[in-house]
């Protein structure tokens, strides 16, 4: 197997994900009008309610929506990450997951390509919402819309092998609402997107430290940083451990010999 | 048989299981199964629904770890060589595995990227496989357009783009109309005669076997006869296939 064959494998596999993605209009526009309705309506709701101090990396006031915007953003990889990682238990069930698993590269290298697959269709999402957004006056310096890409890449690469890793382990997966109300939610509100870590620390200290330990904070402060031209380091070296751990684990999970896929096999 | 595990495919036997056992948590769905596939032969894997077709092929698919017994593909051990002995193989499994809101061609392609086949080559035996299904003329339509059995012959196609030496069918004709279950058998059948491929062809119907086939009839995960279809109809002294099979997959539980 040639490194050719490598690079020809994932090519097919990102370039069949986007694809279909762009094929499958429903999803494009439920997957863009979720943090659009946070932006618009919610965001909206609380913009005179909640004054934001100034912390880094924001240099003035700011409104509740651009505080929130990056937030969206990791919103929209959690739900992107966890849903085409979660497909892949179903279409592993449903077969098109095991024409993947029946070729004849490593398991690693094809779960890795499918992880990359996912984030590039989050990273069209992330700047389809960002220009919208920009239309609303949520704007950031233009650098910071390339400094972004990057960030967004680890972010989503980590989202997605969480999700890979819940995929793995989950015996039955009858629905997503499961994941949403056990997983997805609970992330989403005990982080940073919606509130400031400090603004939490008023209210509950023991809610403050999940927040601060829930890796999506993580992500989604890199995120911030990023869209301000800035750079996390801690943000950074803590979504990339996470990554790399979730990665580590859900290729554990998907491994034949040592898996949990025997357990799942039952019919 | 201890045959070096990268001769080359010179020997006929192109898939072995030998002594393979398996269980689900509390079910065993394998039983000590050997059986042997060569090549320019179909062999029917015979057996009702729920005797361990499907868990077979998941375990040559290594969709599932083989614990007990091994599986080897022209002459590589399928758990240790994995890479090398799955490039051999073609598989068309039970459930339609195509991408419904792509066309033909993007599914075919997929699949020639996986298998990393560059784009001439890719190209020219996408066309040769599917002209010789005739469905060459379709290939820019959507998997959602065709019926079931066009579908099923896209993946055939799709199956033997990277020239395997093995394919395996788990019951292809399922839910199709007559005249297009007699067509996939007739292909299948002359792409082990005509190219000397060694067929697997998992399935529950008799009809669907020819006089040359060679039988593997499984019964409740146990392997209950082998042999050319005239020595099974001998064996179980029976007068035709139709017999043999109800004699030797009666329900011994009850």
């Amino acid at each position: 197997m040639s490194s050719l064959h490598y690079l020809r494998a994932m090519q097919g596999i990102v370039g069949r994900e986007l694809w279909r993605f762009v094929r499958q209009r429903e999803r494009f526009v439920s997957a863009l009008v979720r943090p659009l309705v946070w932006l618009f309506i919610f965001a909206a709701g609380f913009r005179a309610t909640l004054g934001v101090a100034i912390s880094p990396p924001y240099e003035t006031y700011i409104l509740y929506e651009v505080y929130i915007t990056p937030g969206l953003v990791g919103m929209i990889q959690l739900f992107n990450g966890m849903q085409s990682s979660l497909s892949m238990v179903y279409d592993r069930e449903m077969g098109s997951m095991r024409i993947l698993m029946v070729c004849p590269l490593p398991r690693w290298f094809l779960l890795v390509s499918k992880l990359i697959a996912g984030v590039s269709v989050s990273i069209l999402q992330v700047y389809v919402f960002l220009a919208i957004a920009w239309c609303y006056e949520v704007e950031a310096p233009w650098q910071g819309y390339l400094y972004l890409l990057p960030a967004l890449i680890l972010s989503g690469l980590m989202l997605g092998a969480l999700g890979l890793l819940l995929s793995s382990f989950i015996k039955q997966l009858e629905n997503f609402a499961g994941v949403m109300n056990f997983i997805i939610f609970p992330m989403f509100f005990m982080s940073t997107a919606l509130y400031p870590l400090w603004k939490m620390k008023e209210s509950s200290v023991w809610l403050h430290q999940l927040a601060h330990y829930n890796p999506f904070s993580q992500a989604v402060e890199l995120i911030r940083f990023a869209l301000y031209g800035e750079f996390n380091e801690y943000a950074f070296i803590y979504t990339l451990c996470a990554f790399v751990l979730f990665m580590t684990v859900a290729v554990i999970g998907y491994n034949p010999s040592k898996g949990m896929m025997m357990k799942k096999g039952g019919r | 048989m201890n045959k070096p595990e990268n001769s080359p495919l010179t020997q006929a036997t192109a898939l072995t299981v030998e002594n393979l056992s398996f269980s689900y948590a509390r079910k065993k769905a394998l039983d000590q199964v050997s059986f042997s596939v060569n090549a320019s032969q179909c062999t029917i894997l015979l057996g009702p629904n729920g005797a361990g077709k499907s868990t077979l092929f998941s375990l040559i698919t290594r969709l599932y770890d083989t614990r007990q017994g091994s599986i080897t593909l022209c002459g590589f051990d399928v758990k240790k060589r994995t890479g090398q002995a799955l490039s051999k193989l073609g598989v068309v499994f039970q459930q339609t595995t195509l991408d419904m809101d792509l066309t033909v061609m993007q599914n075919l392609r997929y699949h020639t990227a996986l298998h990393g086949i560059g784009g001439k080559i890719a190209k020219k035996r996408i066309q040769e496989e599917l002209e010789r299904l005739k469905m060459y003329e379709r290939r820019g339509e959507r998997i959602r357009q065709l019926n079931g059995g066009h579908r099923r012959r896209v993946e055939i196609a799709r199956a033997l783009l990277h020239k395997p030496a093995v394919l395996l069918l788990d019951e292809p004709t399922v839910g199709l109309d007559i005249p297009s279950r007699h067509s996939i058998v007739e292909h299948v059948h002359a792409l082990a005669a005509e190219h000397g491929l060694a067929i697997l062809w998992a399935t529950h119907l008799v009809d669907e076997i020819y006089p040359q086939d060679q039988l593997v009839v499984l019964h409740q995960g146990s392997i209950k006869q082998t042999g050319s279809l005239e020595q099974v109809i001998r064996k179980t002294n029976s007068q035709s296939i139709h017999e043999a099979f109800q004699q030797l997959t009666q329900d011994d539980r009850e």
